[in-house]
Formats: structure tokens, sequence, C-alpha cells
């Protein structure tokens, strides 16, 4: 394995524990309103204080926190839905193929993003209504994110559908599927067993670009106000708090750059140990 | 083929209108639970000029008969103001600033991914590549702020937000096609390179012909085809970031209005911004695919 790829994941690993582990050392109190409105950095406030006098440092990681678990809760979802439409596309063929990436095609040129933000809004509404009416009161508080957690995952899917397709085509060719077939396997089996163990590489690759892919897009909704919900933050609510905190007259310009730099510093992360990954995958198959 | 191309175009604006219309319906309020609220009287002017009050399908196919006859009603929220007239003041605007995010993605884009796959291991290479994955990693409602931060409270340069003026139009366009230049910079990069190792390419190079005549004569013509197919998701792409930089950025388009209308429960306004929105993308996407077949001869 190259260097570029451990060095990433151990960097990685890194901002992991970091906003894990870090909220633990900090005192209570940070996560609570102080009298300290918009306090610039300090040695007791390492990012300072936003509007209502709370630590920011301390937000950005339990926000950043909340983007990672939707990034990596939404592209388990991709994995599960593209894995098996895309194995089920290219292996069926024929004009069921055909129809099946037409769909994606189509998908592909409409702003899925769009019908999904009504979505979220509409749905919220009234799955906290039938949870209360069904007394699960865990539901009432998270039902925003995990509605925001299953609807990212069904729209960042096509990719992975697209790729796991492509490689079922040329898999379905090699010997060693002609010889399940002609001992009579089942289908179903066939994937299971021979196909999939062979996308493992790919998947592995596309799931890694997938989770910036997701967090960009929940940042993108939380940053719209239609996203995750006070009292829960984002590192699109904060952003979208640090944006509307920069004006000529009041530059509290820390509450902006710093979450900025969290999420361009995980996104990054996450790009860059995609794209290696992928050229260390290419490599290895030829 | 062309026919049959129409009917599905037609097919898919259908379910648009649909999917649009009952996710608006799905909501358990209805429209007139804003937190502004109209005047009564006007409230029940509009129920019974859409027989809000009757059924779910047959709201549903008056919705249908009114967008046929090219209707899309009235705004719940903004008094007397029709969605039609709310879009004619708005796309203009949406539009000015997606075209020239367009052309800037397309033209930077593709500037950057010919000049480097020209000379690769470069350091112009090695920077190309450093800057798309920054780029890629800097979305719309990152890089708007700290641009806004920058360039207009630190450096005084540019206007903070507005429309009207060229230098209102810079940092916004800027914002939006920045994460799409590093894209098509990638993408054409890597299919440039792919392309320059191909067999008509040493016979052009046996043929005595030059590096620059190879890669803007020969070379280009294939290796822009995946672009090309790009721009359909690309169209989508820009259309949704145009939605979070108009909203940074104070610009009066569309966008802005979408997630008003959102928050307003505004069902007509919004319904009609998504209507037009995906028309507009499934034309679009319609003109890429005959220009597409008409490049490549391989595709009948």
């Amino acid at each position: 394995m190259p260097r570029s790829i451990r060095f990433s994941v151990f960097f990685l690993l890194g901002i992991v524990a970091l906003l894990l582990i870090g909220p633990h050392f900090f005192p209570k109190s940070y996560a609570e309103p102080s009298s300290l409105p918009f306090a610039s950095p300090s040695w007791q406030h390492w990012c300072g204080t936003d509007l209502n006098g709370r630590d920011l440092f301390y937000r950005m990681l339990t926000g950043g926190t909340i983007s990672l678990l939707v990034g990596c809760a939404g592209a388990f979802i991709t994995l599960l839905v593209g894995t098996f439409y895309g194995m089920v596309a290219g292996y069926v063929g024929g004009w069921c193929d055909a129809g099946m990436t037409r769909f994606i095609d189509i998908l592909y040129s409409i702003p899925r993003l769009i019908f999904i933000l009504i979505f979220i809004n509409a749905f919220n509404e009234r799955l906290q209504q039938s949870a209360n009416d069904l007394g699960w009161s865990w539901l009432v508080g998270s039902s925003r994110i995990l509605i925001l957690i299953v609807s990212l995952g069904l729209i960042e899917w096509l990719t992975m559908a697209r790729l796991v397709r492509g490689q079922t085509l040329s898999l379905k060719e090699r010997p060693f599927v002609a010889a399940a077939q002609i001992l009579g396997q089942r289908s179903i089996i066939i994937l299971w067993r021979h196909i999939f163990p062979n996308l493992l590489g790919i998947l592995m690759v596309t799931l890694t670009l997938s989770i910036p892919a997701v967090i960009i897009d929940e940042a993108f909704l939380s940053f719209l106000g239609l996203g995750v919900q006070a009292p829960m933050s984002s590192l699109g609510s904060l952003l979208a708090e640090g944006a509307s905190a920069i004006n000529p007259l009041r530059g509290a310009w820390w509450t902006l750059l710093f979450p900025a730099l969290l999420l361009l510093l995980l996104l990054m992360t996450l790009n860059y140990l995609g794209n290696e990954l992928r050229e260390f995958h290419l490599k290895k198959r030829s | 083929m062309l026919p049959a191309r129409f009917l599905s175009l037609f097919l898919v604006l259908f379910c648009v209108v649909s999917i649009t219309f009952f996710l608006m319906r799905l909501s358990p309020g209805g429209p007139f639970d804003a937190e502004r609220k109209l005047p009564p009287a006007i409230e029940h002017q509009l129920l019974l000029k859409y027989r809000l009050n009757g059924s779910l399908w047959q709201q549903y196919t008056d919705y249908l008969k009114d967008l046929l006859h090219g209707d899309l009603r009235l705004s719940t929220k903004y008094r007397n103001r029709s969605v039609a007239e709310i879009l004619a003041q708005t796309l203009p605007v949406t539009f000015t600033l997606g075209t020239l995010s367009l052309l800037m993605a397309l033209g930077f884009g593709l500037w950057i991914g010919a000049f480097a796959a020209a000379r690769p291991h470069s350091l112009f290479d090695h920077c190309a590549l450093h800057f798309a994955l920054l780029a890629v990693s800097l979305p719309a409602f990152v890089l708007g702020p700290l641009l806004i931060l920058f360039f207009s409270i630190w450096l005084h340069w540019l206007p903070v937000g507005g429309w009207g003026s060229f230098s209102q139009l810079l940092l916004p366009s800027i914002t939006l096609a920045l994460p799409f230049i590093a894209v098509i910079a990638r993408l054409f990069r890597d299919q440039l390179r792919e392309v320059l190792q191909d067999d008509f390419i040493r016979t052009a190079h046996a043929k005595g012909l030059s590096q620059r005549a190879i890669i803007y004569r020969h070379a280009l013509r294939v290796a822009i085809l995946p672009v090309i197919s790009y721009t359909g998701p690309l169209a989508a792409n820009l259309l949704t970031g145009s939605i979070v930089v108009e909203t940074i950025f104070h610009i009066p388009g569309a966008g802005s209005f979408f997630v008003n209308s959102i928050l307003n429960r505004d069902g007509f306004l919004l319904g009609g911004i998504v209507i037009v929105y995906c028309t507009l993308l499934i034309f679009c996407n319609f003109i890429i695919d005959i220009a597409y077949s008409r490049l490549d001869p391989r595709i009948k």
C-alpha cells in the first residue's frame, strides 16, 4: 500500500478521534450560552464564541461529528441501494438493463436535491405526528436527522450503481461465472458468492468518495436552514450562522472561517483518500 | 428515434409535475398555515378559485388542467401576484448567473485540462491536480462566504451582494463555477491523456504533425465527448447551486424564492419553480443528446 494512502488514513483517523474525544476535555459550560457573545479567539476560547456566547471550537467538534455521522450513514445506504441496483442491471442485461440505465441517466439530469429538500420538509412533520401518536418519543427528536440520512443516501447512489453495473457486466463474461451457471447454481447465489466478492475493491473506493458527497449535500440543506435543526447543529448550520455574522460593521470572522476550514479539511482528506484508493485499485487490476 | 425521445421527454415531465404536486400535498398543514397569514377573505377566494376543499385526486386533475392551459396559478403568499409573474421577474436573473457560470466552468475547465494533458507530470499538471482536489472540496456555501469575507469585507474590492452591475456578478459566478471548473479539468485531462495513447494519434505523429495540431485537431474531438455528456448533470448541479449562491449574495433570483416558498408553504409557487427548472433541464439534456450523436458518428 502506497505511503499516501497510509498517511491520509492516519490523518483521517486523527480528525475522527479529535471530533469524538475532543468535546470531553472541555467543561460542560462551554456548550451553554454565556455572557460573552462574539468573543474573539483567545487562550480560553480557541476559536472564539458565537452569537450566544457558546464556545465555537466545542460546537465545531460536535457539529463535525453530526456531519460525519450523516455522511457515513448516508454513504452506507448508497452502498446498499447502488450495489443491489447495479448488480441486478448488469447481471440480468437486455432490455431490463437498458431501462435501468436510462432511469439513472434521467435521475442524473434532474435536480434531485431539490426534490429531496421538498420531501424532507413535507415528510418530517407527518413522521413526527405519527411518532407522537404511536408514543415513540425517541423518534420525535431525531426524526429529522433520520430522514436526512435516508433521503441523502437515496439520491447519491447513482454513481455507485453505474460503476457496479459496469463491473458486473464484465465479470459476468468471466469463466468462473459460466462454470457456476453450468453447475446449476441459482442467479442470486452467483451474484452473492461469485460476483459480489470481486466488487469489493471498487465498492471501497466509491464508498470513500460517497461520504464527502453526502456531507456536502447535508451541509447544503443545513446551510439553507432546511436540514439539521437547532438545538442540533452540523458544520452546514454553523457555516450559515457564520455567514450571517459577517458584515462590514461587526466582523466576527472566526464564526465563519473556522467551521469553513474544518469542513474543507474533512472533505479534502476524504476526497484525497478516495482518489488515491482509486488509483491504487486501477493499478492493481491492470 | 427522435419521436421516442420526445415521448420520453414528456413522460419525464409528467412524472416531475405529479411528484411535485404530491410532495407539496404531503405536509399535513395547508397552504394557509404560514406564520404571516393572508386576510381571511383572500384565503377564502383562493380556496374557492382552486377548489382546495375537494378530494386529492380532483385537486390533482384540476392542477394538471391549469398547467396544460399554461396557468401556473397565483402565489398563496405574495398577495395578488401570479407565479408566472414572479418567475418572469426572477428567472432572467438566475439564467444570467447560470449561463455565465456554465461558460466559465466549460471555458476554464477545458483550458486547464488541455494545458495539463499536453505537459504531463509538469509543475502545471501537479498544480492543476491539487487545485482540482481543493476546488471539489469547496462547495458554494463554503466558498461564497469566504470570498465575501476576503474580497468584500477585508479588502473592500468587490460589493458584498446585490444585483445589477458587473462587479456584483463576479463573486457569485466564481463561487458557482469553481468546483465544476475542477471537475471538468480533471475529466478532460484524464480523457485527453488516454486518447493521446491511441493508434490514430501515433499515425498523426508519424505523419509529422506538430504536438499542437495533434491535440487541437485530432485528440480534442474525441476527448471532449465525456465532457459533453457531463454537461447535463452539470446544468442540474448549477441550478441547485444557484439556490444557495443567490441566498448568500442576496440576488433576487428564482432560487431565493424557492427557499422562501418552502418555508412559507407557498405550494403553487414552489411547484411552478420546480416545473420550470425541470422543463429547462430536460430540454437542455435533449439538446446535449443530439449534439453528442452529431459529434460521435459511432452513435446512431
